[in-house]
């Protein structure tokens, strides 16, 4: 992308058009990847409700939302939400991030 | 308009700065009282429990979070004033930067008083030229009168280029001294001033923006280039309202700077606000004897007018700077060195000199006034002088 020069940018340090986040895909700082398992998973939304960066994907089924993946565009590994899960469902694990 | 009507009051500096408030009529006010400023706030927010203005008056706990009030209300699009001085300038520091750099037309009513420490209340010019590179534009005003005037007009100069304006008057001797000021009718005022037009708003949820967020090294020099530019343009900006401002109300207030008996004159002084007074007097004296001497208040600090400076100082030969700040730095004040580094590039080159006066509210006597004319036409003719001299100290 082109920088833009200081007689194009809008003035007083303003961005507009945000949310500019969404232009910023996090996903590329992973390190560790969270794997979901649709079996497991009982729908707490735990980790949807803890997840940082709202990668935890829901999707309606029947008129009721349902967990149906993580959006690894975003997810950055945290970790979080394998951590959150319940320990008796373990829905969700690490794995290292291969290239 | 077919007639403008003017009042004459009998008003102090400070009295004059809440009324030119109480007429342009803030949406907000945030600020925190100090001597000598203290007044300005105190009769404005009588203005506010009286319902005499429609002002939201925010009463801060301290000044940092005044500025801070300022620029939220002045990004969401308000009209903003506060007004200080000395250490509450001070505490303001951080936040200053921060609202000439959003480009917010915040107007400050900014009372010159000595900074700490010794603890002082009395005037000095050290507090606002501590804040000289904060971007903001500095009108350093000689009396009430203009201080009341330069007020109203920096409104408009704020808001026509988007930079803040603070508009001073020396401490005690103007914003406790009371003289016979030339008020507008409310009404013109209000008519002039119209409704701000601001850059942007940041509560307009249909045209979501950012304001103020992370500027690392690929975008903050670019932004400080823009805010550079519109200081550049805030010249032509002072010029078209002070001008428009004199045609419409009928005064003559000078732009950047006055020129006092500066025609034919072979050395000349320049100094700032209340002590041009004195210094005016010591000029007509010494004409009075035959002596070559002029005078020029520099008005408008920032931006700062060096090809006027140029033009008026072209055929001098022998200047004497007054500056009621030092800058501790062995050479001198502020103004001196900005002057000075203005005429080096002229062909004939002056001789030039500074005196630093009136430090934390020393009286600056017309015997003193006297001296530096007397000083600066020894350095005309080519007396050997040091480049910096205290006048009014005990050795
Ligand atoms: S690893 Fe972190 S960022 Fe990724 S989905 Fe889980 S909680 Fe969200
Ligand atoms: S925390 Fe575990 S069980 Fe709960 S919704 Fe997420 S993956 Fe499913």
């Amino acid at each position: 992308m082109k920088k833009k020069g200081w007689k194009e940018l809008p003035e007083g340090g303003i961005i507009k058009n945000v949310p500019t986040s969404q232009e910023l895909k996090t996903g590329s700082w992973r390190t560790q990847k969270p794997v979901w398992d649709p079996n497991k998973c009982t729908n707490c939304f735990l980790c949807w409700l803890y997840c940082p960066d709202s990668a935890i994907i829901l999707r309606e089924v029947n008129g009721e939302p349902k967990v149906s993946g993580i959006n690894y565009d975003y997810c950055k590994g945290c970790g979080i939400c394998a951590e959150v899960c319940p320990p008796k469902v373990k829905a969700i694990h690490m794995e290292k991030e291969e290239l | 308009m077919s007639e403008i009507l003017k009042t004459r009051q009998a008003l102090t500096g400070n009295e004059a700065f809440a009324y030119a408030m109480k007429q342009i009529n803030p949406d907000v006010v945030a600020a925190y009282p100090i001597t000598p400023a203290t007044e300005i706030v105190q009769i404005f927010s009588k203005y506010v429990a009286d319902g005499e203005v429609d002002t939201e008056f925010v009463a801060v706990e301290s000044e940092h979070s005044a500025m801070s009030a300022c620029i939220g209300a002045s990004a969401a699009g308000a009209r903003v004033m506060t007004g200080t001085s000395s250490q509450g300038l001070a505490l303001m520091h951080e936040m200053l930067y921060i609202a000439s750099a959003l480009r917010l037309p915040i107007v400050l009513a900014e009372v010159n008083r000595a900074l700490s420490a010794p603890i002082n209340i009395h005037c000095d010019h050290s507090d606002t030229m501590g804040s000289r590179d904060s971007g903001w534009i500095q009108i350093y005003c000689e009396n009430a009168n203009e201080g009341y005037h330069s007020l109203i007009q920096a409104v408009k100069i704020a808001e026509t280029v988007n930079l803040p304006v603070m508009v001073t008057l020396d401490g005690f001797i103007i914003s406790h001294g009371m003289e016979v000021v030339e008020t507008l009718d409310t009404d013109a005022v209000r008519q002039y001033l119209g409704k701000r037009k601001p850059m942007y708003n940041v509560l307009d949820y249909e045209n979501p923006i950012m304001v103020g967020p992370l500027d690392l090294p690929d975008y903050y020099f670019e932004h400080k280039r823009q805010q550079i530019e519109a200081m550049r343009k805030a010249k032509a900006v002072i010029e078209e309202v002070v001008t428009d401002y004199n045609k419409r109300f009928g005064f003559d207030f000078p732009v950047f700077a006055e020129a006092y008996r500066m025609e034919d004159a072979e050395y000349a002084i320049l100094v700032m606000s209340s002590a041009a007074g004195t210094m005016k007097e010591a000029v007509d004296i010494m004409r009075e004897k035959g002596k070559k001497v002029g005078l020029v208040r520099l008005k408008v600090f920032r931006p700062f007018p060096f090809e006027v400076l140029q033009e008026l100082f072209k055929n001098v030969k022998a200047i004497g700077v007054m500056d009621r700040a030092d800058s501790v730095n062995t050479m001198g004040g502020p103004v001196f060195n900005e002057v000075r580094s203005a005429l080096y590039d002229l062909n004939s080159r002056p001789r030039i000199m500074n005196f630093v006066f009136g430090l934390g509210g020393r009286d600056f006597p017309l015997s003193d006034a006297l001296y530096i004319i007397n000083r600066v036409k020894e350095l005309k003719e080519g007396k050997s002088l040091d480049f910096v001299e205290y006048v009014g100290v005990r050795e």
